[in-house]
């Protein structure tokens, strides 16, 4: 995905704080979210073995790539399959279109799919002329708004239902009968219908790839990437390399773990397995369905210290519970991915130039880790990501200097006694009455908050003197 | 290790008890001491290395790192009042140095034998404060680091417990980061002001008059807020109120 980090992730963050409809909408979504898992994982007891085997899973596939994925490829294969490989998004993206046109598409049917987003697939589409259609309520929302998805679960969580209730009026013939959520269920059922049994070609993701049978897996709550793959002449599945599993059995041991992180169901409504095309005496099915498996910066992460990134398996669990996350929402971020995975994703995707701000717009509070559930060390990642960002020199001039300053003087505990004196001296006089509302270089703290003013000596000047000999002779 | 009855412990100070809130240092002192310890500031420390290490200038945070090892590596153990300081010395440091085939086992070492102060006065010293009687009511805040990279969660609730007439009420929230996140608060100002505007809501609500906690820094933030509110919480941290501290100023207040 391109061209989403303007106006830069300042603006972006200031304009979503300012946004009230959106701290509404953040705080129903993740907040239920946040109760859901809770409750889901209170009535799992083996929810602690589960993620590490979950981890384990995950762990050994990476490590053994390129065996599942040669297996993957000879059992798709002789399913009735075709395998494509696509280094890049433009690599895929190309492949995509190549099909949709050799199956002479004018309408594809599209099932949410954060590769197909990461891959910039809409757009791509748009461009090649064909008429794309998001079939996942949420995403047919975000088609209609014209905008990306704001969290990889819940992709409108940003809309209320008044905003959706609008964007349906204008856009469903006829328009819903009323705001309710029911009737505008109702009423994208009816519209989407017409479009799942006209198009030529279903575009999937896929959750799961089964190395042991070739099948792809994909979970959703609605039945529309059923909809969306059985239907058409042609069913495309476009699928990122690190959802490999060995066997079903292990693509089960993780779907456990998926759906109580992801909503607190312990099952989705659709769990399906698409296993090659239609078979001679299948009622129905494509005659023909390619799988397209996109590395796009993947491989790369393998060698490099962000491996541990490839467990993902995108449940949304780390956003529901960032506290970044839940005042600016997804879009702040930029990237196809936002929150804590994101934040570790986007700058693999779109370059650390380009999203610098994002490994450090985090508290290191770590709780997105504490909900992983494949243990991924979040907040080490995005620590990576902050050293690689000082040696690449990213940082601005005024924080390197100011930092230079400080090392130096951490290093020198005479010269930092010295200078900690007469810092301290110097806030004691603005803070006479205690707090300090106001200081110059540190308007950062003090635009929103006061500044307790030092109590009195630092802390070593107190204790020599009340210890009445030098802490040094102590030694 | 000398007389294990008897610990040689070195307190890390840390810089913003030094230079903003030295009380905490006299506090950790004297539970210290009473808790059967004897206790040592050495004077070559300065500051963790939180700053360089948040920032990604790992070369300046081992620097800082190896001065603290040195330092603090004759000591029984190292003691520190706050859970993110003490999080950086166990975790930090031995990550940062393991490649380092002289330093990475001193950090190692190191690592072991710190703790933060609550920790250690419940786990290792099995230490109950004794004659402690403060009237009103507080709320507590697990600090990030603690909770999480220290397991630091029963502790406080248990020291706090021995206190006469101090009634506890619960946080909303209180294993949420405040949002202060060392350099964060003033690198992302605006989203940090939204996260502990909503701590602050919570703080609040829970009807406390004073809010606890850990760590100095989250202290500070939440203290900052509540004050720029106009909020009557008084703010301390937990272990001046087990020195018996809870009648003095409160953070911010005029001393």
């Amino acid at each position: 995905m391109t061209a989403t980090t303007r106006p830069g992730f300042k603006a972006r963050s200031d304009a979503a704080l300012a946004n009230p409809t959106l701290k509404t909408a953040i705080d129903r979504t993740t907040g239920t979210a946040e109760r859901k898992r809770a409750a889901a994982l209170a009535r799992f007891a083996e929810y602690e073995a589960a993620r590490s085997r979950g981890s384990a899973i995950k762990d050994h596939v990476i490590a053994n790539l390129d065996h599942y994925l040669e297996m993957f490829e000879r059992n798709a294969t002789a399913s009735g399959a075709k395998v494509h490989w696509a280094a890049t998004e433009s690599e895929a993206c190309d492949i995509v279109i190549r099909l949709c046109r050799e199956a002479g598409a004018k309408r594809v049917t599209r099932s949410k799919s954060m590769l197909g987003e990461e891959i910039g697939l809409p757009d791509a589409l748009g461009s090649a002329g064909i008429e794309r259609v998001e079939t996942d309520l949420a995403e047919h929302i975000i088609q209609l708004a014209g905008e990306h998805p704001s969290h990889i679960i819940w992709p409108a969580m940003h809309r209320t239902r008044e905003q959706v209730a609008e964007l349906f009026n204008a856009d469903h013939k006829p328009p819903p009968a009323d705001d309710e959520a029911a009737s505008m269920v109702q009423s994208a059922r009816h519209v989407l219908r017409e479009k799942f049994l006209s198009a030529d070609v279903g575009i999937s993701g896929a959750n799961f790839l089964i190395a042991d049978t070739g099948a792809t897996c994909t979970v959703t709550n609605e039945g529309n990437a059923e909809l969306t793959t059985t239907p058409p002449r042609v069913h495309i599945v476009t699928a990122g390399i690190e959802k490999l599993v060995p066997s079903t059995s292990h693509a089960m041991a993780l779907l456990r773990l998926l759906v109580r992180s992801a909503t607190g169901g312990e099952l989705t409504q659709y769990t399906t397995f698409h296993c090659g095309p239609k078979r001679p005496g299948d009622a129905d099915g494509p005659e023909k369905m390619h799988i397209v498996l996109v590395d796009n910066g993947r491989s790369e992460m393998i060698a490099n210290e962000f491996r541990d990134m490839l467990r993902c398996i995108r449940c949304g669990a780390c956003m529901n519970h960032c506290v970044v996350y839940r005042q600016i929402g997804g879009h702040a971020y930029g990237g196809t991915y936002p929150g804590p995975m994101g934040a570790v994703l986007t700058p693999v995707l779109d370059g650390l130039a380009q999203s610098r701000d994002l490994p450090f717009a985090c508290t290191m509070n770590g709780r997105c880790a504490e909900v992983c559930p494949v243990e991924i060390p979040l907040p080490t990642l995005l620590r990576a990501w902050r050293g690689r960002s000082w040696r690449a020199g990213l940082e601005g001039a005024t924080m390197r200097a100011g930092l230079g300053a400080w090392a130096g003087l951490a290093r020198r505990p005479g010269l930092y006694r010295m200078a900690s004196g007469i810092g301290v001296r110097a806030l004691r006089l603005l803070g006479r009455s205690g707090w300090i509302g106001s200081l110059p270089f540190a308007g950062g703290w003090t635009r929103h908050r006061d500044l307790p003013g030092p109590t009195g000596g630092t802390f070593m000047e107190r204790y020599k003197a009340e210890r009445g000999k030098r802490p040094e002779d102590r030694r | 290790m000398t007389d294990a009855s008897r610990p040689r412990v070195g307190l890390f100070v840390t810089c913003l008890v030094d230079a903003i809130r030295p009380e905490i240092g006299f506090a950790a002192i004297r539970l210290l001491e009473d808790a059967g310890c004897d206790v040592e500031v050495p004077t070559r420390q300065t500051c963790c290395g939180q700053p360089a290490y948040n920032s990604g200038d790992d070369a300046s945070t081992a620097a800082v790192a190896r001065q603290v090892i040195a330092a603090f590596e004759p000591f029984d153990h190292l003691i520190v009042p706050s859970g993110s300081c003490a999080g950086t010395i166990r975790h930090g440091y031995p990550t940062l140095l393991a490649s380092d085939s002289e330093w990475g086992p001193r950090a190692a070492r190191l690592a072991e034998k710190t703790h933060e102060i609550m920790s250690y006065l419940v786990d290792i010293r099995d230490y109950t404060p004794d004659g402690l009687r403060l009237e009103g009511s507080a709320t507590y805040h697990d600090s990030c680091a603690g909770l999480r990279e220290l397991g630091i969660h029963d502790q406080p609730r248990r020291l706090l417990a021995a206190v006469d007439s101090l009634e506890m009420r619960p946080l909303d929230g209180e294993n949420v980061c405040c949002g202060f996140g060392g350099t964060f608060c003033v690198k992302y100002p605006a989203i940090s002001n939204a996260i502990v505007d909503e701590k602050a809501d919570a703080i609040e609500r829970s009807g406390a008059d004073m809010l606890l906690a850990g760590d100095l820094g989250c202290l500070m933030n939440m203290a900052g807020k509540l004050n720029r509110r106009g909020s009557k919480v008084r703010c301390f941290h937990t272990i001046e109120i087990l020195a018996g501290g809870g009648d003095g100023p409160a953070i911010g207040e005029k001393p």
